[in-house]
């Protein structure tokens, strides 16, 4: 971030937003006083380019577009070190996860993480559990990354820790439907 | 006691150990488990990413066929089923909107009576240390072990809350019941990086280092967890973080419920040690060796505290028998003098036996003589007869001299 931004008076419409984003995540951003504390104590935040503390910040000031831009939503591992240590009681991990839902929406993302996500859960879609196996092979599909963790494959085989058939369970087509009714009840507003 | 069981889909892939060890140890302490029937995937970290519905919706399914068993505990041993199925617990429980919602999307009731239980909880808190430690017969004495909680395990505290966020202890205490020693250590509760090693190595190797490093430099030899992606990043790729930051750390890492096994009796081998791609059984062998020197050793200790205990007991029944208090000496002593002096003759004839070397005997005896005979017949009576004898000697060599 420049030392200095220039802050423009909030849209309605990024208003709205950002009062969708709260209440996604159950939390208030205006209890924020900015003290770090979230900053101080993340294991990722030496990777992202708005560390925790200056994300609530630019929600505090309107900036929900360059806040739903960066790269630290995706860089968050959702681990809730933040929430449980914030003097404020600011659920940071949860606004985190609202960001990142909305970002997605937006068709703002991380194709890394959104490819993994998106494997996982047609995984889940499908056969009702997690097949790890199909899982990372179809994320190295998705990103190009064909010989990724390659050297692992064999030996995991190897150890009887994957399966050669994903499986399944008889309720898998209840699991579709719930997959089909939320995304069709859609989120909590 | 007897739980609804929720093994997740990673104790069928890449935690087959910890399905594996997780049964052995209900068997172990005598605890039942009636897997679920027809359980879905939870949704993890990738469906509360993406819809906050969907990722209330799956496990809420599974709460609902947990219902109906009629069991008032689900254990879900992996760490991330467990978090999400307590989240969606919390939302049944609290939010009548929510609760209505999900009820909507599953076409099935909830009740919300239904608790998930974290297999720390179970072993620290509801069977508890003394109950394990009972079972134990192959103690892990010598282990220096970090025990790692990570993050689902104590966080949200609102959601976890059977252990401290910050500094947990549970884990460390079934692990000094087995009887390793745990290292303090700071990476306790830091994230190993989670899905992000898989998806952004740049970044998630990063944390998985941090956290091997911290074990290690705190003196550790190997790490316990009870999350299969803790596991997953911590051995299958601590060779991958080896190679990029070009340090070897060797760290041996196990599952909670292996090492309760082990130390119950089981061989290396039924709880799946072999499956570890970080080689995990040399460093129970090394523990194997230290528990048997410790026991040798203190076996030893306790024989040499014993032999001198005896020693010590023999000692003071020989000194009652031949010396006893003085007090009681001179007691005797002037018990002897006073009869000497009531009945000269009758104590004459205790230490002499012929009646005519007797009789010279009372005549020679003066408070010195009889000092010194009452003394000698209160420690030792041969002593007294052999000193009377010489006085009796030397009066009638005296007479015949004279």
């Amino acid at each position: 971030m420049d030392l200095a931004v220039k802050l423009t008076p909030a849209t309605e419409k990024q208003r709205a937003l950002i009062s969708k984003v709260e209440k996604e995540a159950g939390t208030d951003i205006k209890l924020c006083y900015q003290c770090g504390k979230c900053t101080a104590g993340c294991p990722a935040a030496f990777a992202m380019d708005y560390p925790p503390r200056q994300i609530i910040r630019m929600l505090q000031l309107d900036m929900v577009d360059q806040a739903l831009s960066s790269e630290s939503i995706w860089i968050c591992a959702s681990c809730e070190t933040c929430s449980a240590r914030c003097p404020r009681g600011v659920d940071i991990a949860s606004l985190m996860d609202a960001m990142r839902r909305e970002a997605l929406q937006q068709g703002k993302t991380d194709k890394r993480v959104v490819a993994f996500n998106k494997a996982f859960l047609s995984n889940v879609k499908n056969f009702g559990r997690t097949y790890e196996a199909g899982l990372l092979l179809r994320y190295n599909l998705t990103t190009g990354q064909l010989f990724k963790d390659m050297e692992l494959g064999f030996p995991m085989m190897k150890r009887g820790k994957v399966g050669v058939f994903p499986e399944t369970i008889k309720g898998r087509s209840e699991v579709k439907k719930i997959f089909e009714r939320a995304e069709k009840l859609g989120g909590v507003e | 006691m007897k739980f609804a069981y929720y093994p997740g889909c990673s104790a069928d892939g890449s935690a087959v150990e910890y399905g594996m060890s997780m049964e052995r140890t209900a068997k172990i302490l005598g605890f039942e488990m009636q897997e679920l029937q027809d359980w879905n995937c939870c949704g993890a970290t990738s469906a509360h990413n993406t819809d906050k519905l969907l990722s209330l919706a799956l496990p809420a399914r599974n709460l609902a066929i947990a219902e109906k068993t009629g069991l008032n505990n689900m254990l879900a041993p992996c760490a991330a089923c467990y978090s999400r199925h307590r989240i969606a617990e919390h939302v049944v429980k609290h939010d009548p909107e929510m609760k209505k919602k999900l009820e909507q999307v599953l076409d099935m009731e909830l009740e919300g009576t239904s608790e998930t239980v974290s297999i720390l909880d179970v072993l620290a808190n509801m069977i508890g240390t003394e109950a394990i430690k009972a079972k134990v017969t192959n103690p892990l004495t010598g282990m220096k072990a970090a025990s790692y909680y990570g993050c689902l395990l104590v966080r949200p505290v609102e959601h976890t809350g059977f252990d401290d966020p910050e500094d947990p202890q549970s884990m460390d205490q079934v692990m000094q019941a087995l009887g390793a020693e745990t290292v303090d250590w700071s990476h306790k509760t830091e994230c190993c990086g989670a899905a992000m090693v898989t998806s952004r190595p740049d970044v998630g190797n990063q944390m998985l280092y941090k956290v091997l490093k911290d074990a290690k430099d705190s003196g550790a030899e190997c790490i316990v967890t009870a999350c299969p992606l803790c596991m997953l990043n911590l051995d299958m790729r601590q060779a991958g973080v080896e190679k990029k930051f070009k340090e070897k750390i060797a760290l041996p890492v196990y599952y909670v419920t292996e090492l309760l096994a082990i130390a119950c009796g089981d061989a290396p081998s039924m709880v799946g040690i072999e499956k570890h791609f970080v080689e995990a059984g040399r460093y129970l062998d090394t523990v194997k060796v230290r528990a048997a020197e410790a026991k040798a050793a203190a076996e030893k200790a306790a024989q040499e505290a014993a032999a001198k205990a005896k020693e010590k007991t023999a000692k003071s029944g020989d000194t009652a028998k031949s010396a006893p208090t003085p007090e009681a000496e001179q007691k005797k002593i002037d018990a002897f003098i006073t009869a000497f002096g009531k009945n000269p003759d009758k104590m004459a004839a205790r230490l002499i036996e012929d009646p005519a070397r007797a009789e010279t005997l009372t005549v020679v005896l003066d408070d010195k003589k009889i000092a010194k005979l009452a003394q000698l017949m209160a420690s030792d009576m041969e002593k007294a007869k052999k000193a009377a004898d010489a006085f009796v000697t030397a009066e009638l060599n005296k007479r015949g001299n004279a």
